[in-house]
């Protein structure tokens, strides 16, 4: 099988593009609104769009252009925008709440950057260059993806948390070479994050919460009442 | 034209959820629901005299072979029970018509998704059908629309796909693990091929693989630290979802989570994967066990026996050897089995009750013997007392566990004692005394609770041999 070799041209974009996306990751962690936050969204997308183009291009994989046209147009555009519609409608607050102060969480976001590159550069050394980096810095969005996910308070900001954290995992299935059914995953993911988002607008959640803020999910845990 | 089983079990529920989803009518619908599942659980049956060829996609094999039995089998009990249960909420007006349809194509569509996965050869598609069947139960989470049901469906739906994205994750590493030996495409994610290739796989990428699947797959078996979904979706859910959820989805991520083990062993340089096993088991067993005790609602208890159980079970296979593995298939089927008979009395008690509240409830062996000694069994059978199937399990983990590592049996025996002490403490408050709360008459369906309760019983007393020497064979499998 012919690798794309390191340093080449297009080794250089496709690694230009993982880390931009790993960057935007970053971007998310110190948006303090809400409508801010959604626009990093669409740009994070985007930005994987591109990645995931670039390598149907390079490994001339035509179906997988599919799944870059589902990211630009479904989770660049529809899903912001969609987002963004209802954070106005529905009155919400647009102040994100932390837990722990930004400072902290972007300390917490580069040293899980920091992880990933060390756990995953060693293991796979043996396979080919452009899916090495591109899984060692597809674990790092998915990880601050699940860090802004357990830092975040409200319901929309866990759902951008998620949101960029699939992201990071079609970065990563797009990387691995040929891997089969990536189109078809992308798909299952976007009608997961559809009934999300679906789900938040149709429930009403806010009305039946009162607020989005998740911890007052808590009081449904039982056995303190 | 050939009969071909396989796409019979797949194609029934597919074609049932279909037809269920635009017909009108309660009965007709319960009715259709029950055939479907119990046609099921028939094309599952004559898997057991012929067995087809395997395919790049789907697999039938000694592994998979009684899991997929044991879903068609409670899949077909609990839609005899959700006949008469869902009749109950449907006079009561929790439900209303136009919820059921949706309810009854959203079940065959779950039992679909379970079936799938359990039956694919292909890790991306046993990913998907996984995907499918946590979907299909978060909407039947969310079913009565309540604040409460709904904050557990949101619950379930964001850690469940949180899991999910991680057990990906791990998939996609399998696969570059594979691809410089398999060769690139769809002949690395088969999963007969990976198992002949294994050997030669990177064991460290392999290593890491597992560690994303056995937290992603983990948080669907509801394993102590990612389990806090769990409850809930029990909880808040209609019981005959508690039942499948409990019996059926818990089982199939856990098989997923066997398939890749049997990787890792094959692979003589991989980790073994028994300790981060045994440290999960323990923490949850330990962990459900004291959170059994200050429980106040009665499906919320019975949820956290089952992370009680998940927790022993993986412990079981983490200590691994033919002995450990061979107690966690058995205690398996037998949690499968008691636990969705426990959730089909607690359905009819609480529908009796009008509350889940324990304080709520008291009794029962009075007012609804059937209903009330219904429960005390399957309680008696969940603790681990003898005569029923999951004492013979227990009793296996343990004896075996005290030949290997004393240290971890001790700890073993006081997370069994601590739930064994809170299970009956509760059961003492809810099955005697005297009688508290509504004591009306019940339109209960005691068939399906006592035909599981019978099949432990008997598995207490005599396991039949073919069953024995099918564990046995899995267990040496699974390494």
């Amino acid at each position: 099988m012919t690798w794309i070799a390191p340093h080449g041209l297009s080794f250089d974009i496709a690694h230009m593009l993982a880390g931009l996306l790993v960057l935007v990751s970053l971007m998310m962690l110190y948006q303090v609104r809400l409508t801010a936050l959604l626009h990093v969204l669409g740009l994070h997308a985007f930005i994987l769009a591109l990645s995931v183009a670039w390598q149907a291009h390079i490994q001339a994989a035509p179906h997988l252009y599919i799944t870059a046209g589902i990211a630009l147009a479904f989770k660049a555009i529809l899903i912001p925008y969609a987002l963004r519609r209802m954070v106005f409608q529905m009155g919400l607050h647009r102040e994100i709440e932390t837990v722990g102060g930004i400072g902290l969480t972007m300390l917490a976001g580069i040293a899980l950057v920091a992880l990933s590159l060390e756990v995953m550069l060693p293991v796979t050394a043996h396979t080919d260059p452009v899916a090495r980096e591109d899984i060692a810095l597809a674990l790092s969005v998915v990880l601050i993806g699940l860090l802004m996910m357990v830092t975040r308070r409200n319901a929309i900001s866990q759902v951008v948390g998620f949101m960029s954290l699939e992201n990071g995992i079609n970065l990563a299935a797009t990387g691995a070479r040929g891997m089969p059914l990536v189109v078809e995953i992308s798909v299952a993911f976007s009608i997961l994050i559809a009934f999300i988002v679906v789900g938040i607008f149709l429930f009403r959640i806010r009305e039946r919460f009162d607020t989005i803020d998740v911890s007052a999910l808590d009081r449904s845990r039982g056995g303190q009442s | 034209m050939t009969f071909d089983p396989v796409a019979a079990i797949l194609l029934t529920p597919l074609i049932a959820a279909a037809v269920l989803a635009v017909l009108p009518g309660y009965r007709l619908e319960a009715g259709l629901n029950m055939i479907a599942s119990l046609a099921s659980l028939l094309f599952a049956l004559t898997l057991l005299w012929h067995r087809p060829a395997t395919g790049a996609y789907l697999l039938v094999d000694d592994l998979n072979i009684v899991f997929v039995l044991l879903n068609c089998f409670i899949g077909f009990t609990t839609s005899a029970f959700s006949a008469s249960y869902i009749g109950h909420e449907l006079e009561t007006g929790r439900l209303k018509p136009v919820h059921l349809r949706f309810y009854h194509a959203m079940f065959q569509l779950m039992l679909f998704g379970m079936n799938l996965a359990l039956l694919a050869n292909n890790i991306g598609l046993m990913w998907v059908a996984v995907e499918l069947a946590t979907l299909t139960t978060v909407m039947m989470v969310g079913l009565y629309r309540t604040a409460e049901a709904l904050e557990a469906a949101w619950k379930y739906f964001i850690l469940g796909s949180v899991g999910i994205a991680l057990a990906l994750f791990g998939t996609i590493l399998v696969y570059l693990a594979a691809r410089p030996v398999v060769g690139e495409g769809l002949d690395a994610m088969i999963w007969t091929n990976l198992l002949t290739a294994a050997p030669q796989f990177d064991p460290s990428l392999l290593n890491i693989a597992f560690i994303f699947l056995l937290l992603g797959y983990g948080t669907k078996v509801g394993l102590a630290p990612l389990h806090a979904w769990l409850p809930d979706a029990h909880a808040e859910g209609p019981t005959p979802i508690s039942a499948v959820l409990s019996g059926l989805l818990l089982n199939v991520a856990l098989y997923a989570l066997l398939r890749f083990k049997v990787l890792l062993a094959a692979n003589p340089h991989a980790i073994a994967p028994g300790p981060l096993m045994i440290g999960l088991g323990l923490l949850s067993l330990v962990f459900a066990a004291f959170m059994l005790y200050r429980r106040r609602d009665i499906k919320r208890l019975f949820a956290y026996s089952s992370i009680e159980h998940m927790g022993i079970i993986v412990f079981a296979f983490g200590m691994a050897g033919p002995l450990g593995n061979f107690a966690g298939l058995l205690q398996m089927t037998m949690h499968s089995l008691t636990k969705s008979a426990i959730f089909f009395s607690v359905g009819h008690i609480t529908q009796v009750k009008g509350t889940q509240r324990i304080s709520g409830m008291g009794g029962l062996t009075e007012s609804h013997p059937l209903l009330g000694w219904a429960l005390v069994a399957g309680v008696v059978a969940i603790v681990g007392l003898p005569p029923f199937g999951v004492f013979t399990s227990e009793f296996l983990v343990v004896s075996s566990t005290f030949a290997r590592a004393p240290v971890l049996a001790v700890i073993l025996v006081a997370g069994l004692l601590l739930a064994f002490g809170a299970l009956l403490l509760r059961l003492t408050d809810v099955a005697f005394g005297p009688v508290k709360g509504p004591a009306g008459p019940v339109h209960a369906s005691y068939i399906p609770m006592f035909a599981h309760l019978a099949l432990v019983l008997m598995a207490g007393i005599w396991l039949p041999p073919a069953l024995v020497a099918w564990f046995q064979h899995v267990a040496i499998l699974l390494g």
